[in-house]
Parts: structure tokens; C-alpha cells; sequence
């Protein structure tokens, strides 16, 4: 049975998003947009609008002053950790789909410790734990205990996993968690339901509902976000990824949101951008992201190339991934499983650091402290 | 001249601070500007935020081996949601810092970061009472001042505008409320964003400033730090110095005295007179 509407699925299904996307906005929208002290949705439509492509520096100068003021020149650090890649749903453009011929792997509590341990000899304090939709091999037991073994060593750990029910999230509070990632890939329910054929991930509303149950358990930060190429629409899903936001930031005012736009990368599914988001789009929509939400942190993984992170640290991003590897122990033994993704910068951490330091930034490796203990 | 402030000292919790210009150490470019903009801004207390703060890396980069020796450290809770958290992180700091001040920050909604004055306050209490030396970042709310002063804090620190916001001093009234009934020092926090907001906080009376974002942030960090310092100064000088009054907008039309008449009314007749009105 399909789980019900959450209170932001039932918000959205009031918002045109088609029409907000794809309205004729003029250069005096722009600029109205621009010069707005708060920005709505229809100021959000007009920076991401062909309109606003043409005002691209405009948008970018505005959106790097935006985000100078609220974050300062930092930019945090993260690493993705993997900890397994099996898998019992079936998303056509993901490289750990269940039916996918890869080498699974999910590592022990003892060889999540150790891939943690290399990871904060390079610097990491603040770690991604990453894994498939497999609630057997990776249960909440098995997710409170790698919090609690971790937690003595790395001050900030966040998950990007299946979702979960509302105790779950609030045994993973109490064990030290403090952040859940879980992109909605795109809030276009009938997109959704071509590219999600099978599994737990299936349902749309229990998964946008997620993070509204991660939200009430407490979770300190909320990670959401589209993955832009699903839909033909990108528009729509950076407006939905934006309402979802403001929706969440005014929910649970004590929690700290941060978005992410991942662009489809090259993965063992051989999946295919819909329609593919140029480089000139991508920092049009976190820029205007930026504009929308002054507060909100934006992350960049390294699925995007060198040159165009480096570029997009001066304009909007606040955090971002280094060294990253996508395969479940990869960072110890790799190449034993297979990744998600390929990734594109592959700058060592100690690489990434030393562009921010070039460019003006400092890399902060540490901004929290243990929630527990 | 008196830059150090030998007629006019500046003494919190029984420690005189040679400047009434803090300064706080996050969003710099990097730790090496960060110190060079300390030492421009000639203060000798800065606050460093304690989930910043690296033990592992002592005296390997972290941001504490970049505080200037003889300025002296003033740790921070930011990050703590609630009273239990800003204590338990006070703590920690202690133990890994050595120092028993702190700053004192509960700032639940990460949006404005304002202070939630109920956990300020509970916190305030439990820090005192651990032999803490609290320096409180609050509301600019009178009566909160008045209750932390109570709770045995070593100032008061009203915010003039959110952190990070670069507003200016937007709680004027307010701080001008909190000033004239303060026992303790008080420090304008957050929002400052040009050195005449800190000159305007000084002139109405604070005790002193603390400046982070608009200096980090600031074109050139160092030479923003360097005008925050004199713009301290000078309005501490010219509050000081006592101002002259106001000239209000109708002042040229009240420089021929409201009250003359009085001298013409020199007996009961002549107001008869009057009353009977010209046919005398």
C-alpha cells in the first residue's frame, strides 16, 4: 500500500511548477528578482528562466555576495562513506540497481572503522555514511552501530541511506547522527514512477515524506535535493528542490537545511540523461538556488569536473566532497566492489584544500562537535 | 592619547583588556589572515568557536596555534541548540583550552542565529555555577540583561543586528536602555558592519564591540581591521567627551524665548485689564 501525502507533498501539489517554470519571464523580472530583498518562487522562476541565462554573470556576482555575507570564505569538507552497494530497489539511472550484474559488497562494522580511520588521517571530520536500499544487510541495527563506533573519532555524521520509519531516525539522533540526506531525485511524480520501477524506493510519497519524520526525530541537518537530467523539466525540479526547502526551514526552525543538485553521471546502468543541463544551467540554478535561500548550505559532490567546482566554490557552494570514492571499501581496498558512480574530480583531498586556500577560501575540516557522549 | 586606556579602563571579570574592540575569528579567507587582521585590530581577546576547534591538530594548523600570543582566548559554544549543549561543549572547551571564560552562545534557529534568551539564561546559571567566567551573546532585551547580570555573567553582550548581517546597529534604543541600568561591561555583539556602526554602539555608551564577519569578509581584512580599532576608539573618546545637544528641526523658530510674556504680567489689574478686553 502507498504510504500517504506528508504535509510538504500536499503543499506541492498547490504550486504550478510547470507554469512557474516555463512562464514567459522578461529582463524586468530578472531584475525585479534580483534587486528583491526575499525572493519567491515566481523571482526563483525568473533567475532560472532563458530570461535570467542571459543575466548570468548578474545572477552569479549577486548570488557569490550572498553567500560571502552568510558563510564567510569557508567552505567545509565532507567524505562520502560507503558502506555497501546491495541493493533491493530498482532505479534505471543507478549503478547498485538490484538487478545490475556488479560485485556487491557490504562492509563490517570493523572495515567501516577502517575505511573511517583513512579518512580522518586526511583530514575528514565530517563523514557521509552511504549505502543501497538493502534493510537486511544494512538494518538500523547495523546503522547504530556504526554511529556509535564512530562517533569517538568523527564529530559530524550524516547518512545517505533508505528511509526510515520515525523511530529509526530518533534512535540514530540518540546515537550521535546528525544530519539525513535524502534526495527526492525529482518531485515529478509520474517521472518518478518511470525511473523507479521496483523496491522501497518505489513509493513517492514515503520517500518525500522521509524527511519530515527525520526532521520531527530531530536530525540536526537535513540534506535534500533533485537529480537534475531525470526529468525533462529541470526548472521544475530546482523550484520543487527550493519550496521543499523553505518548506523545511520553516517546519523545524532549529534545523539547518542544505541542498544539492546532482547532474546523472556514467554509471554501470548505462542510463542517459533525459534532457542533459549545461554547465552555463548548472550554475544558473545554484546560483539562483543561492538567491532563493540566502541560508541554506549548498553541497557539490565530485561528480562534477575540477574546473567547474573550483568555479562554482567563488559563487554558491559551501560544501563539497574531496577524494571521494563510490564503492563500498574503496577507500582501503579499491576496486574489490563496484562504484555508484564515476567520479570526476579526482583531486586528493590535500589537492581540493590547497585550490580553496589559492582561491581565498580556508577548508574547514571541523564544524561540529560530538552531539553525544 | 590613550591607547591603551590607562585613565579609562577597560575590566571585565576583574581583567583589564588593553582594547574594547573583540574580535571573532570565523569566516576569514584564511587562519594566516585571520591573525594578521587579529594584530592589526590591536584587541587582546578573541573569541574562537569551539566546533572549529581541532584537538587532534594542536600544533599543527589549527585555528588556535593562529591566535596571536598575549591575546588572550575566548572560547564559544556557537553551534549549541540548547542549555545542556552550550555546558557540555563549555566544558569540553575547558578542558582543552585551559581557560575557564567562554562565551556563551544558544542559537537554536541556524538561520538568524538569534540567541534563545530561556537556554542563555539556564545556561548562564549552570556555567556560573561550574566557576565559569560567562560572557554571554544575547537579545538586546533589558530585562534579559538585567536576569543574566543577576545569574552572576561577567558582561552582557546584546546583539546590534543578526550575526553576520553587516545591519548596523538596528537595537539602538534598546542597547541605550541596556547601557544606563548595566552593572556589568557591555559588549555590542553581532551585526556591525562598517566602522561607524562600532563608533555609533561606542557613542552611545557600550563598553565595547565585537567584530567578526565585517571584518573577514572585508575586501582587505587587515586594513577593515585596523579602522574597526580607531572607529572603537573615537567613539569611545567621543562618548566620553560628553556630547552637546541636539539642535532639533524647530530650533530657529524657539530662539526668541516662549516664556517673555511672563514679565509683563506684573499685577492683578493689568490681567483685568486684559479681560475686559480694548475699550479701557
Amino acid at each position: 500500500m502507498a504510504a500517504p501525502k506528508g504535509r510538504f507533498a500536499r503543499s506541492l501539489d498547490t504550486l504550478d511548477l510547470a507554469d512557474l517554470s516555463a512562464r514567459a519571464y522578461t529582463d524586468a523580472d530578472v531584475d525585479r528578482a534580483l534587486a528583491a530583498e526575499h525572493r519567491d518562487l515566481a523571482d526563483l522562476g525568473a533567475l532560472l528562466s532563458p530570461a535570467g541565462a542571459a543575466r548570468l554573470e548578474d545572477i552569479a556576482r549577486a548570488a557569490r555576495e550572498t553567500t560571502l555575507r552568510r558563510f564567510g570564505r569557508a567552505v567545509r569538507l565532507y567524505a562520502p562513506l560507503y558502506v555497501s552497494n546491495a541493493c533491493l530497489s530498482s532505479c534505471t539511472y543507478c549503478g547498485f540497481a538490484k538487478d545490475l550484474p556488479i560485485a556487491r559488497r557490504t562492509l563490517t562494522v570493523d572495515e567501516v572503522e577502517r575505511e573511517a580511520a583513512l579518512l580522518t588521517d586526511r583530514g575528514f571530520r565530517h563523514l557521509l555514511l552511504v549505502a543501497g536500499e538493502h534493510r537486511v544487510e544494512v538494518s538500523q541495527d547495523y546503522l547504530v552501530e556504526v554511529v556509535e563506533r564512530l562517533r569517538p573519532r568523527v564529530p559530524s555524521l550524516s547518512i545517505e541511506t533508505q528511509t526510515w520509519s520515525d523511530d529509526t531516525y530518533q534512535r540514530l539522533v540518540r546515537a550521535g547522527l546528525e544530519g539525513v540526506v535524502h534526495y527526492q531525485e525529482t518531485y515529478d511524480r509520474d517521472r518518478y514512477a518511470q525511473t523507479h520501477v521496483a523496491g522501497w524506493k518505489r513509493d513517492y510519497d514515503r520517500r518525500l515524506n522521509s524527511t519530515e519524520l527525520a526532521g520531527e526525530a530531530g536530525v540536526r541537518r537535513l540534506g535534500i535535493g533533485a537529480l537534475l537530467g531525470l526529468a525533462a523539466d529541470w526548472r521544475a525540479d530546482v523550484l520543487a528542490v527550493a519550496a521543499h526547502a523553505a518548506f523545511l526551514v520553516k517546519t523545524y526552525w532549529r534545523t539547518e537545511v542544505t541542498v544539492s543538485l546532482p547532474r546523472i553521471k556514467p554509471s554501470a546502468s548505462g542510463y542517459q540523461p533525459l534532457v542533459p543541463v549545461s554547465d552555463a544551467e548548472y550554475v544558473q540554478a545554484l546560483s539562483a538556488l543561492r538567491l532563493f535561500e540566502p541560508e541554506a548550505g549548498i553541497v557539490l559532490s565530485t561528480r562534477e569536473p575540477a574546473a567547474l567546482r573550483d568555479g562554482l566554490v567563488r559563487i554558491a557552494v559551501t560544501t563539497m566532497s574531496a577524494g571521494s570514492s563510490t564503492e563500498p571499501g574503496g577507500y582501503s581496498a579499491p576496486g574489490e566492489a563496484t562504484e555508484q558512480f564515476s567520479i570526476s574530480d579526482e583531486r586528493s583531498p590535500a589537492e581540493v584544500a590547497a585550490m580553496l586556500e589559492a582561491a581565498g577560501y580556508e577548508p574547514v575540516w571541523k564544524d561540529a562537535f560530538p552531539l553525544v557522549g | 592619547m590613550d591607547p591603551a586606556g590607562e585613565a579609562d579602563p577597560f575590566v571585565v571579570a576583574g581583567t583589564r583588556l588593553t582594547s574594547r574592540l573583540l574580535v571573532g575569528t570565523g569566516k576569514f579567507a584564511a587562519h594566516s589572515v585571520m591573525r594578521e587582521a587579529v594584530l592589526a585590530s590591536g584587541t587582546n581577546l578573541v573569541t574562537v568557536a569551539l566546533r572549529r576547534v581541532d584537538l587532534d591538530r594542536l600544533g599543527d594548523g589549527d585555528i588556535l596555534d593562529f591566535v596571536p600570543a598575549g591575546v588572550r582566548l575566548l572560547p564559544n559554544t556557537s553551534g549549541a541548540v540548547d542549555a545542556a549543549e552550550a555546558v557540555r561543549l563549555a566544558r569540553l572547551g575547558r578542558a582543552g583550552t585551559g581557560t575557564d571564560w567562554v562565551k556563551l552562545e544558544v542559537t537554536p534557529d541556524p538561520r538568524t542565529l538569534a540567541p534563545d534568551p530561556v537556554e542563555t539564561l539556564r545556561a548562564a546559571e549552570l556555567l556560573v555555577a561550574d566557576g565559569f567566567t560567562v560572557l554571554p551573546y544575547c537579545s538586546a532585551d533589558p530585562v534579559l540583561c538585567r536576569r543574566l547580570e543577576e545569574a552572576g555573567c561577567a558582561t552582557v553582550m546584546p546583539l546590534g543586528a543578526w550575526i553576520g548581517s553587516n545591519r548596523g546597529l538596528r537595537t539602538r534604543d534598546a542597547i541605550e536602555s541596556i547601557v544606563a541600568q548595566a552593572g556589568v561591561p557591555v559588549v555590542v555583539d553581532a551585526g556591525l558592519g562598517v566602522p561607524s556602526d562600532a563608533a555609533e554602539a561606542m557613542e552611545v555608551g557600550a563598553d565595547a564591540v565585537l567584530v567578526n564577519t565585517a571584518i573577514a569578509v572585508a575586501r582587505d581584512p587587515v586594513a577593515m581591521a585596523r579602522a574597526f580599532a580607531l572607529a572603537t576608539e573615537a567613539g569611545r573618546l567621543g562618548f566620553l567627551a560628553g556630547r552637546g545637544a541636539v539642535a532639533g528641526a524647530t530650533a530657529a523658530e524657539a530662539s526668541s524665548p516662549l516664556t517673555d510674556f511672563l514679565g509683563g504680567l506684573t499685577g492683578p489689574g493689568r490681567l483685568a485689564a486684559a479681560s475686559r478686553g480694548g475699550d479701557a
